[in-house]
This record gives structure tokens, C-alpha cells and sequence, in this order.
């Protein structure tokens, strides 16, 4: 059952807002995974940025693509959690530790070693439409723990526009989807998120893209 | 003033014109195919898109006209929600005016209802009476002044082509008869389509093969006198052999729609070039790959739809 309605919220639904409503233009589309584990690691302006990412990839591959979002907004009643784990299919991750030796990651390390594709926002929260907050290094840490699992990033603008924080409405807009080179860790975590920046700021200049204001 | 409704049935001129049609477009497709291999697939990639489009073209108007009036209306308000889409992606616009974007696409079914329930004085004066005030108001009323004159321009310009200037291809198909000779408006619908994409063509051949001195190069620097004159010259000549096939034209009249369409044509054509520069995007779809290139399809039709609608509603119904 959750299954079948996953299979319908992705195939159907999400693929008619983002394809139709929307619409992609998509470059590089050949570096985007074609099996797990991997993880794309996108900027976050939008609910729909999860949606758009998850479009990317094809239908038979849905069982394993999911996600990762933080559990304290996703979880914080019944409902809201039963659609975000069940149809959604989110892998949920604390933000704030609740006892001292809690290992926040342990989610995601567990989703990659199902062989997973991960859907992934160093930025943490969705933030001003249309601009880039400051990368967390969780990303860095879970590189680090999983060197072998390509990280690919992926720039994304447009979605802000369609549906900023805050809204319900969703108003059409073509949306850019760039993505980038898979990076690799060598044992420095502040150097791999420099390279994730410039990566991602190199995909950002590939179209000029005017600020919304 | 009562309108009659018009059954959709294909009159035969109409099926034969899509056969040659369909004739033409297997040739061409051969001919671009063979020009490509002796050039290298680098070259020509122009009209290889335009040849692709024709048949997307093509398939999509055999689908619509198979089927009844009302798919065929639904087809041209998807075509202008794309377009509308396409325009309002590429401009700048503020982000107060999120909500008021909402309104102007909402616009495109109203719009499209008119046609479909064909309201003539409704269809005519929605968008550049009651869909002008309306944005106005709307965006008045969330109090940003900031670029408020840009802002407002650009969203009523959108409406005006992408949504009132398309929706004439629609209105085409819902006209009463006319007043002397019995006119079909998918014929006419054809005939329109036909006649501004081939002008497409034929001035971009035109102007490859003889093209010397240029026409506006400010805003397209290919387009030269030469491609313009001879492509519409030669759409007068199609127009008036095909006007006693597909419309009820006079011959002097079908040589004053061959001009209008001609020089109507490159008009949309500069006309969305001009507004690309203006937003400092390149001139061609295929530079911005899966932005559809929708409005470098329809340029055209931007203004060869409403003029040679408002020419046929004037002189024939």
C-alpha cells in the first residue's frame, strides 16, 4: 500500500506539478547516478527541491531514492509523519542532538549502506528564496565517513520562485537544474567543503540568474 | 448576436493540404538529413530544429483535428500557459508580484472559456480591458512602487501576446458562417499556420542563399532585406495559390494576407528578438535548451494570428 501510493505521489503527481506546471531544464544530466549509494547535494530554497531532484531520476529506481529531512519539522505530528515517511519516503534527521553521544548521521549512514540514493541540503533549512545560506558541514562528515560514495552536486534555481518558504501556492516557473562533477574526499574536511562551494558556485555562474527581490 | 456552432468536420481541401503537407515535410527531412551528412552534423542545426518542430507541429494539429473542436481549443490555451510561462521565466520580475503572476496565468483557461463558449465581446476585451485593470489593481494593492511601471508593462505585455494574441488561432475555429462564401475555420486555422511557419522558412532560406545587406541588425543581425523581401514575396505566391483551396479570399485579397503575413512574420520574429536582448538572453531556443523554445516558434505567429484573424472577421463574417 505505501508502496503503490508512493509509486503514484512520485510518478503521477510530483511529475505532473514539476514537468507540466513547471517545467526542467536540466544540464549534465549523464552525471547523475545510476545506481546507489550516492548522494545529491543540492542548494534549498523550496519544498519542491526535493521533488524536482527526485524527477530526475527514473521511476525504477524510486524504491531507492529518498530524501534525507529534518525530523523535528517533518515528524512533529502524526499525520504530517506518516505522509513523510510512508509517501514522501524521507530518511529523518535530528538537528540537535538529545543526549551527548547520540550520532546524528547514523540515519544516513544506515540509508548508504542500503545502497541508497540520498537526497541531500548542506543548508539545512529552505532559507531566502533564490539565495545561497552558508553550507553546513554535515555534508563533509558524511563524506568523510563514506569516502567511497560519490557526492554530486547539484544546483537548482527557480523553485524559490515557484514555492518560497512560507507560501502554499505554487506559481509556474521554469526551473534550472545544473548539476555538477561527483566529488571526492582526501581526508580534509574543510577543504572538501571548499571544493563543494566552488563546485557549486561554478554551476551557479553557467546561467546568469538575476536575484529576486 | 447569436453564434451558430460550427461542426469540426475536416472539409476534404483540408485533408488534402495536410497530405502535401506531410509529402513536403518527408522530403525536407531527407533533404536537411543528406545536407547534414555532406556538411557535418555540426552545421545546419537551425533548420534541423525547424524541420523537427514542423512535424511536432504536424502531429499535433492531425491529433487535434481528429478529435473535436474543444481538444483543439485546449491545445492552443496549453500552447499559451507554455508560452506564458516561457516569457515570465525569462523576465525579471519582483518577487511581490509572485501572487499577481498567479492571476495572469489563471487568465489563460478564462480566456480560452470565452472561445470555447465563443463570447466574442468577451474574448475581445478580457485581456486589454478586465485582465489589465485586475493586474493593475493587484499590484497596487501590495504597495511595492519599486520598477511597479516595468513590472506591470511586462506582466500585461505577456497577456496580451502569449494569452489574446494566440487565442485568435482558437477563435478561428469557432467563427460563424461568413457572410458570402461558406468559410471552415480549421481551414483557416491551417491556413494561418501554414503560411507563418513556412515564411519562417523561406525568408531564413532566402536570406542564407542572397542575403547581402542587413535589414535590423541592431536587433537580429542575421535578418537581411534580401531574406525578408524574397520570403514574403513567395508566401504571397503560396497564399495565393492556396487561398482558393483553404479560405473564401478574394485573389487581391489572398495577395494582401500573403504581404500581412509576410511582413507580420518578421515583425514577431524581431519583435521577440528585441525582448530577449532587452533581457540580455541569446537569440535562439537552442541556446537555452529545455526552455522549450516555444516563443521562438510562435514568434511569428504573435502577429500574424491577430491580423489575419481581424482581417478575415472584418472582410468575410
Amino acid at each position: 500500500m505505501g508502496t503503490l501510493l508512493r509509486l503514484f505521489f512520485y510518478g503521477v503527481l510530483v511529475r505532473l506539478v514539476v514537468l507540466f506546471v513547471l517545467g526542467l531544464n536540466v544540464r549534465h544530466r549523464e552525471r547523475l547516478p545510476a545506481k546507489g549509494p550516492a548522494i545529491l547535494a543540492a542548494n534549498h530554497n523550496s519544498h519542491l527541491d526535493a521533488m524536482a531532484l527526485i524527477s530526475l531520476l527514473p521511476l525504477r529506481l524510486l524504491s531507492k531514492v529518498r530524501p534525507v529531512a529534518a525530523a523535528d519539522y517533518f515528524l512533529r505530528n502524526r499525520l504530517l509523519a506518516w505522509f513523510a515517511l510512508e509517501v514522501v519516503g524521507i530518511v529523518p534527521l535530528n538537528r540537535q542532538r538529545t543526549h551527548e553521544k547520540e550520532d546524528l548521521l547514523a540515519p544516513v549512514s544506515a540509508a548508504l549502506a542500503r545502497g541508497e540514493i540520498l537526497v541531500f541540503f548542506p543548508e539545512g533549512s529552505r532559507g531566502e528564496p533564490e539565495q545561497l545560506a552558508e553550507f553546513k558541514t554535515g555534508l563533509a562528515r558524511i563524506a568523510e565517513r563514506h569516502p567511497d560514495v560519490p557526492v554530486i552536486p547539484v544546483y537548482t534555481y527557480g523553485l524559490g520562485k515557484a514555492l518560497p518558504k512560507g507560501e502554499w501556492m505554487i506559481v509556474p516557473f521554469f526551473v534550472d537544474i545544473f548539476v555538477g562533477e561527483p566529488l571526492r574526499f582526501d581526508g580534509d574536511r574543510a577543504a572538501y567543503m571548499d571544493g563543494y562551494r566552488s563546485a557549486m558556485a561554478r554551476l551557479a555562474l553557467e546561467e546568469k540568474h538575476a536575484d529576486w527581490t | 448576436m447569436k453564434l451558430p456552432a460550427l461542426d469540426l468536420w475536416i472539409p476534404s481541401s483540408v485533408l488534402y493540404t495536410f497530405g502535401a503537407i506531410v509529402a513536403l515535410l518527408v522530403v525536407a527531412t531527407v533533404v536537411v538529413a543528406l545536407m547534414r551528412r555532406g556538411d557535418g552534423a555540426g552545421r545546419h542545426v537551425e533548420l534541423a530544429a525547424r524541420v523537427h518542430s514542423w512535424w511536432v507541429l504536424v502531429v499535433v494539429f492531425a491529433v487535434a483535428l481528429l478529435f473535436r473542436r474543444g481538444i483543439t481549443i485546449a491545445f492552443f490555451a496549453v500552447l499559451s500557459f507554455l508560452a506564458l510561462k516561457e516569457y515570465l521565466s525569462l523576465i525579471p520580475t519582483r518577487r511581490a508580484d509572485r501572487h499577481v503572476l498567479f492571476w495572469a496565468y489563471l487568465c489563460v483557461p478564462i480566456q480560452y472559456w470565452w472561445v470555447w463558449k465563443q463570447w466574442y465581446h468577451m474574448f475581445l476585451i478580457f485581456i486589454p480591458v478586465w485582465a489589465f485593470l485586475f493586474v493593475a489593481m493587484r499590484m497596487v494593492l501590495r504597495g511595492e512602487t519599486r520598477d511597479f511601471l516595468r513590472a506591470a508593462g511586462s506582466i500585461h505585455w505577456g497577456l496580451m501576446t502569449m494569452v489574446f494574441g494566440l487565442s485568435h488561432l482558437a477563435y478561428l475555429l469557432v467563427l460563424p458562417d461568413g457572410k458570402a462564401v461558406p468559410a471552415h475555420g480549421a481551414a483557416l486555422l491551417l491556413f494561418i499556420v501554414l503560411l507563418t511557419e513556412l515564411n519562417d522558412v523561406l525568408q531564413y532560406l532566402w536570406g542564407r542563399t542572397l542575403g547581402r545587406r542587413k535589414v535590423l541588425e541592431s536587433v537580429s543581425p542575421k535578418k537581411t532585406v534580401e531574406g525578408l523581401v524574397g520570403g514574403a514575396l513567395t508566401t504571397t505566391v503560396v497564399a495565393w495559390f492556396l487561398a482558393p483551396v483553404l479560405t473564401p479570399l478574394t485573389p487581391a485579397d489572398s495577395i494582401a494576407v500573403g504581404l500581412m503575413i509576410g511582413f507580420g512574420g518578421f515583425l514577431g520574429d524581431v519583435t521577440i528578438s528585441a525582448v530577449k536582448r532587452d533581457i540580455g538572453v541569446k537569440d535562439s531556443g537552442t541556446l537555452i535548451p529545455g526552455h522549450g523554445g516555444i516563443l521562438d516558434r510562435i514568434d511569428s505567429l504573435l502577429f500574424t494570428a491577430p491580423l489575419f484573424f481581424h482581417f478575415m472577421a472584418y472582410f468575410y463574417f
